[in-house]
């Protein structure tokens, strides 16, 4: 994959299949100690020793659609490539934490690409209401929003709401651009 | 810079949203693109990117959705096209270039492009075209 965020999205998409009503999305960007680390956080059905191991395996799927799982192998190889690691947290009923880390400067880091289409992406999912909760920081400074506080405002109406969706998109651009500028 | 987009935004949307909300659930067209691992490495979310925004240059109102891996991996990326009272119709193989072409001919003018379509799912199961 050419960019973090499409990891990233990967990630989210195993929360949904996992069944999480919730899923936590951390992105942390820490120029000082040259380190970039994302962790996903999801409320989903979890995963026992055995199948926690053995989804890091490229070789095992829990899907019947076909025989490979290459998720989580392709970010931990990613993350290996430049003096990073991914860990994978899990419990049955507890939900799943991976934590992806890297070192930012690395010449063969993924750029984090373009996460508004991701979280779009994401977002547009009909695979059962799943709020996102999400914080990306940039040496301290941060952009966040809860996706819960979103829908309050919206009551009956989706995010997927043709108007919604276009705010979203204008949002989430609009609040990324300002974190990345300089100052 | 002042934000320009806030929350309050959404309370104005939502007034507009709910008049014709009803109508827009019962009767829409749906497109939906693959997002497995597989669909993910193929493009899929360029793909979803290019049908957002000629959705929005155009002003068509569609319902944008996405699915995990169906199996058929190596076609992805995957856009099945679902409109009330028609069979729904997966193209594969879809990516941004191609986008503009399937909004038009299928979509405005109700034209299957049957060389990108892999099949079509009918209320009596699927068929090979």
């Amino acid at each position: 994959m050419r960019e973090l965020s499409l990891h990233i999205l990967d990630m989210l998409e195993n929360a949904l299949e996992a069944g999480a009503t919730r899923v936590d999305l951390n992105i942390f960007e820490d120029l000082g100690v040259d380190r970039l680390t994302i962790v996903v956080q999801d409320n989903g059905r979890g995963m026992d020793a055995e199948t926690a191991r053995r989804a890091l395996d490229p070789f095992f799927t829990t899907r019947t659609t076909r025989h490979v799982g290459l998720g989580l192998p392709l970010l931990t190889a990613a993350a290996r490539r430049c003096e990073g690691n991914l860990a994978l947290e899990s419990a049955p009923g507890q939900g799943t934490t991976v934590r992806a880390s890297f070192r930012h400067n690395h010449l063969d880091r993924a750029p984090l690409g373009n996460l508004t289409d991701t979280l779009l992406a994401f977002l547009l999912s009909e695979r059962g209401e799943i709020e996102l909760c999400y914080c990306h920081q940039v040496d301290g400074r941060a952009f966040e929003f809860d996706t819960a506080a979103i829908r309050a405002e919206l009551g009956e109406v989706p995010l997927s709401h043709p108007q919604v969706r276009e705010w979203l998109s204008e949002y989430i651009a609009e609040g990324e651009a300002e974190l990345c500028r300089a100052d | 810079m002042p934000k320009l987009k806030s929350l309050e935004d959404l309370q104005k949307i939502r007034e507009q949203a709910q008049r014709d909300l009803k109508v827009r659930t019962e009767t829409g067209t749906k497109i939906i693109v693959g997002m497995g691992t597989c669909g993910i490495a193929a493009g899929a979310r360029e793909t979803m990117h290019a049908i957002l925004a000629e959705l929005q240059n155009q002003s068509i109102d569609v319902n944008v959705t996405t699915v995990g891996c169906i199996g058929m991996c190596s076609k992805e990326p995957l856009v099945d096209i679902e409109q009330a009272g028609k069979p729904r119709i997966t193209y594969c193989n879809v990516h941004p270039h191609m986008v503009p072409r399937l909004i038009e001919e299928h979509l405005l003018k109700g034209q299957v492009i049957e060389e990108w379509a892999m099949g079509r799912v009918s209320k009596e199961g699927i068929g090979q075209d």
